[in-house]
């Protein structure tokens, strides 16, 4: 049950990429170029997605409890850090360069795009390289 | 600012959005858990016992749904003129960066956003900010 739902919710996911434009990294693109001739869509996409998306988590956290009785798996609260920030800015150079964030990435490696391929083997590349310092801080400190 | 109203679409974004945070809502609501893509698909890295296939799942879904999609609808060009060393350096940034500011445009931005998360909102404000001015600096001062 847990796997049909998540496949069902990728499939909605994807689509709403698709519909939406942001897997057309030129318009997302055109989004961040606030200096040049700025198309202002990809806010209204967060905005569609959160407008949805707020009602859910609200129910979400007043039941506990998913519809098939899982506990809700919310992030553990942490505080706003250094860790959080800096990668929070390496993400946005990295959007910033190419107009291609996760979801759009494999949007595209499902496109059979080329050079959205050459992208997603970059960032698990780049995730790999994380858990690899990851473990190498842990074995240093323990 | 100059905004450009022939590429401006704010219905297909609305909708396209809204479908977006339906995903998110099913999600959670039906195995509560987050839509955040780069977690999900990092997650893959770290195996956890009974942590394995909701990620497939859901990531299988998001693959193969362009050509459902396509089935339907013509789905929007996908233009990429980026450059193939940009494209590398690109990526490597993004999976780097989405690990330790642990979410991105969906984890943060969407999900995190919606349940007024302060942490999702200094982060989703640091990785525009950063979008911005990575864009600003590409295209108007070194001009790739």
């Amino acid at each position: 049950m847990p796997t049909t739902i998540a496949f069902l919710s990728g499939l909605l996911f994807s689509c709403g990429l698709i519909l939406s434009g942001m897997s057309d990294p030129a318009k997302v693109l055109a989004f961040l170029d606030l200096a040049g001739a700025w198309d202002p869509s990809l806010a209204f996409v967060m905005l569609g997605a959160i407008l949805v998306a707020a009602p859910a988590f609200a129910l979400a956290r007043k039941r506990g409890r998913s519809f098939d009785q899982q506990p809700i798996n919310l992030p553990p609260t942490r505080n706003i850090d250094a860790r959080l920030i800096g990668g929070c800015l390496l993400f946005g150079i990295g959007w910033g360069i190419a107009g291609i964030c996760p979801g759009p990435a494999l949007v595209l490696v499902g496109l059979g795009n080329a050079k959205g391929i050459l992208f997603a083997l970059s960032m698990l590349a780049g995730m790999l390289i994380f858990e690899y310092l990851e473990r190498r801080t842990r074995q240093t400190t323990c | 600012m100059l905004i450009d109203t022939h590429a401006f679409t704010p219905w297909s974004a609305l909708a396209g959005g809204a479908l977006i945070g339906a995903a998110a809502a099913l999600l959670v609501l039906g195995s509560g858990r987050i839509a955040g893509i780069s977690g999900i698909l990092g997650g893959l890295l770290r195996r956890r016992e009974g942590d394995l296939w909701w990620r497939i799942a859901f990531l299988a879904g998001l693959l193969l749904a362009p050509n459902l999609y396509g089935l339907f609808l013509q789905p929007p060009a996908s233009r990429l003129d980026t450059d193939a060393a940009l494209i590398v350096l690109a990526g490597l940034l993004v999976g780097i960066g989405t690990r330790y500011g642990a979410g991105c445009t969906s984890g943060h931005g969407v999900c995190g956003l919606a349940r007024l998360s302060p942490r999702s909102l200094a982060a989703t404000l640091s990785f525009m900010a950063a979008g911005f001015a990575a864009t600003y600096v590409l295209r108007h001062l070194i001009g790739v």
